[in-house]
């Protein structure tokens, strides 16, 4: 019977799902720099090449457009491929094949080559990761049609989306925050798949609408819980699919509460909430009763020096300073928040996500 | 004239006479798209290709048209592709650079450089785990050994004794700049050798030399499923995009051209036949014939034919 209550963190759901789908699919080939390395992408491809061998489980040369070019000509020759880069900056060296041939292939031949291969990419953050280890880059890749962008937040869709991922006839992309494999929560140990056609309002409200993604939803997910005790409810919608952006879910919020935060997992500057805003904008001119704001990642490159990282990212008092300016509260009921906000929030440092955390990574 | 020699002069003669119609129909400015034609280059692909097998694949460049058709690869979808018509062979998405046959095993053409080397490698992997003996080609030239995903796709194909021929067609320019500009060397098979490649260089454009060669060398690919890189020298008679000569320009020297042009594929081809008591001007005339009463109607369908649906824009963008 498969186990419907069962906890594991998300990075234990990657590998689940990774392996459940090896197992299920002869042509599903793995192939990463240091997939069968000792610590295994972060726990997420630990033994996979013992269970399925060297074959299947291909440890590549530091190539990253080669193999990804390598991982297309497979996906058009009756394989699939789950492709993983420890960083999403390293996939830059890979951008060529990845907008030229797998987001076309199947539009320039006419429906002949559709690529079903998966691109995993890491997020980092913290411990000083420092400007080239730490970049999301998640509207670059969402810029181009063909491709599919995949941005989870939650154990059940770490599972859920990769395993729809692999099931999907196109180029995937799959954004995973570095700090998001440890989030925990329930996954069924039967393979599922979760939608990945869009948005998904995670916590329903009429104070003001909140669109976050991957690890920030965390983060709102708190300020939530403490908004709650003044009865100020946000409308949390978790962005989940980048590309093809699907609007309804936030646009049907936003009717109701006039209100939109944007919580940027990257740069504010050209972000995702920039996209959503004028989408929304463009539908309907009136919709919002105050306008809408966006916090994100600021104009500059990512500081390696906790000692500058903690002006680097938003924190829970920032986004919550947002909420409380849309709300256009008092400023004793700002105080009240702020102090609890303060007074729940376990100390860490902004370079650590949980007592869990001991890098080095 | 034996079949063989048959078969060879109606691909060579096919290939150069529907880049000459291409070129004289582009000033009618119904062809619009870039055209990067294979005069002058027609032995290697002739040659290469008449060792293979439906099941073999090629995998090409811009530079594609000769591959296309001495693969098989339909003529009438190649020029509504060229012609932008829904009968292309990729419905008039890709246009001339990224031509197609998947029914003859001509997989692929792209147009940046080398980026097509990687897939083709991808190819020999799916055919070596599948324990097919089939074996993958791929074309290029002289300046995709430049980009470095092609040491990339080296050094994986011989990591993994991947059955792939690497054919790089030495034209000696890429666009108006001579190879000696961007390389310290014009031996490029230095650049297998480093990936512990096994490598050739020879004259591409004595069909029968790449012919027999190519043999040799594809049934040892298919044997002992090792990558194979083979360069052949070469050179394009008209300009690097377009229909015309722009010799005019005096981007290469006037004695090089003129000892190339000397070199023509077919001109050597026809001497050979001569040579070997094969050479028979009725047969050349009836093949010539043929050829012309094909490519007419393939133009003639082309243009006929209807552009694709505006509203058919975005099919295909996503697979379902």
């Amino acid at each position: 019977m498969p186990n419907k209550d069962r906890i594991l963190s998300a990075s234990e759901a990657i590998l689940e799902a990774t392996d459940q789908m090896m197992k299920k699919d002869n042509n599903l080939i793995l192939i990463g720099e240091g997939i069968n390395d000792p610590k295994g992408i972060f726990g997420t491809t630990i033994n996979l090449s013992k269970k399925y061998g060297e074959k299947r489980a291909i440890e590549s040369p530091i190539s990253e457009n080669g193999i990804t070019g390598i991982a297309i000509g497979l996906g058009i020759n009756n394989f699939k491929v789950l492709l993983i880069h420890q960083r999403v900056e390293f996939a830059l060296l890979s951008i060529e094949q990845i907008f030229n041939n797998a987001a076309k292939s199947f539009y320039v031949t006419n429906g002949q080559h559709n690529v079903p291969i998966v691109i995993r990419m890491i997020i980092g953050r913290g411990w000083g990761q420092g400007p080239a280890h730490s970049q999301s880059l998640e509207t670059i890749f969402s810029y181009i049609p063909g491709l599919k962008i995949l941005i989870p937040s939650s154990a059940y869709d770490a599972k859920g989306m990769l395993v729809s991922a692999i099931s999907d006839p196109n180029p995937v992309i799959i954004l995973e925050h570095r700090w998001f494999h440890y989030v925990e929560g329930v996954v069924p140990s039967n393979i599922y798949k979760s939608d990945i056609k869009k948005p998904k309002v995670i916590s329903k409200g009429k104070d003001l609408t909140i669109v976050v993604s991957s690890y920030n939803v965390n983060e709102i997910i708190f300020c939530s819980e403490i908004l709650k005790e003044f009865k100020i409810y946000l409308e949390i919608i978790d962005l989940r699919v980048l590309r093809p952006l699907n609007l309804n879910p936030i646009l049907k919020s936003v009717r109701k509460t006039k209100k939109l935060i944007i919580f940027e997992i990257g740069n504010k500057t050209y972000g995702v909430g920039a996209e959503i805003i004028a989408s929304i904008l463009e539908k309907n001119h009136n919709i919002f009763g105050c306008p809408p704001s966006r916090v994100g990642l600021p104009d500059s490159p990512t500081p390696s020096t906790r000692g500058l990282a903690k002006k680097f990212y938003p924190n829970q008092i920032d986004i919550m300073k947002q909420i409380i300016n849309q709300l256009n509260l008092s400023n004793e009921d700002e105080k009240l928040i702020l102090n609890l906000l303060k007074k729940k929030s376990p100390p860490h440092d902004i370079d650590i996500p949980n007592p869990k955390f001991k890098g080095p990574f | 004239m034996n079949i063989l020699n048959q078969k060879l002069a109606e691909n060579l003669f096919k290939l150069r006479m529907v880049e000459d119609q291409i070129s004289k129909k582009y000033s009618e400015q119904e062809i619009r798209c870039p055209v990067h034609l294979s005069i002058g280059q027609e032995a290697i692909a002739v040659g290469i290709c008449q060792n293979l097998s439906l099941k073999d694949q090629v995998y090409s460049t811009h530079r594609c048209h000769s591959h296309y058709l001495a693969k098989g690869g339909n003529l009438k979808s190649m020029i509504c592709e060229i012609y932008g018509k829904q009968s292309g062979c990729c419905g008039g998405r890709g246009g001339s650079m990224h031509l197609m046959d998947v029914s003859v095993g001509m997989m692929l053409s792209l147009p940046i450089v080398a980026s097509v080397i990687p897939i083709a490698v991808g190819a020999a992997m799916s055919h070596k785990m599948k324990k097919k003996k089939d074996i993958v080609v791929v074309f290029f030239g002289d300046a995709a050994v430049e980009e470095g995903v092609f040491h990339e796709s080296a050094n994986f194909a011989s990591l993994h004794d991947l059955p792939i021929l690497f054919v790089c067609e030495n034209n000696r320019y890429s666009c108006f700049t001579e190879i000696n500009k961007r390389q310290p060397s014009e031996d490029l098979i230095r650049l297998a050798k480093c990936h512990e490649i096994e490598s050739l260089k020879m004259n591409g454009n004595n069909v029968i030399e790449v012919l027999n060669q190519s043999k040799q060398i594809i049934d040892k690919v298919k044997k002992f499923s090792k990558p194979f890189f083979l360069q052949l020298d070469t050179y394009r008679f008209v300009e690097h995009c377009g229909p015309n000569n722009d010799d005019y320009l005096k981007y290469r020297d006037d004695k090089e051209v003129t000892e190339w042009i000397k070199n023509d594929p077919i001109e050597i081809f026809l001497k050979y036949l001569e040579k070997k008591n094969q050479y028979n001007e009725k047969k050349i005339e009836e093949i010539k014939r043929k050829i012309n009463i094909e490519i007419n109607e393939a133009f003639k369908f082309a243009q006929k034919d209807k552009f694709p649906k505006p509203s058919s824009l975005k099919k295909y963008v996503y697979a379902e």
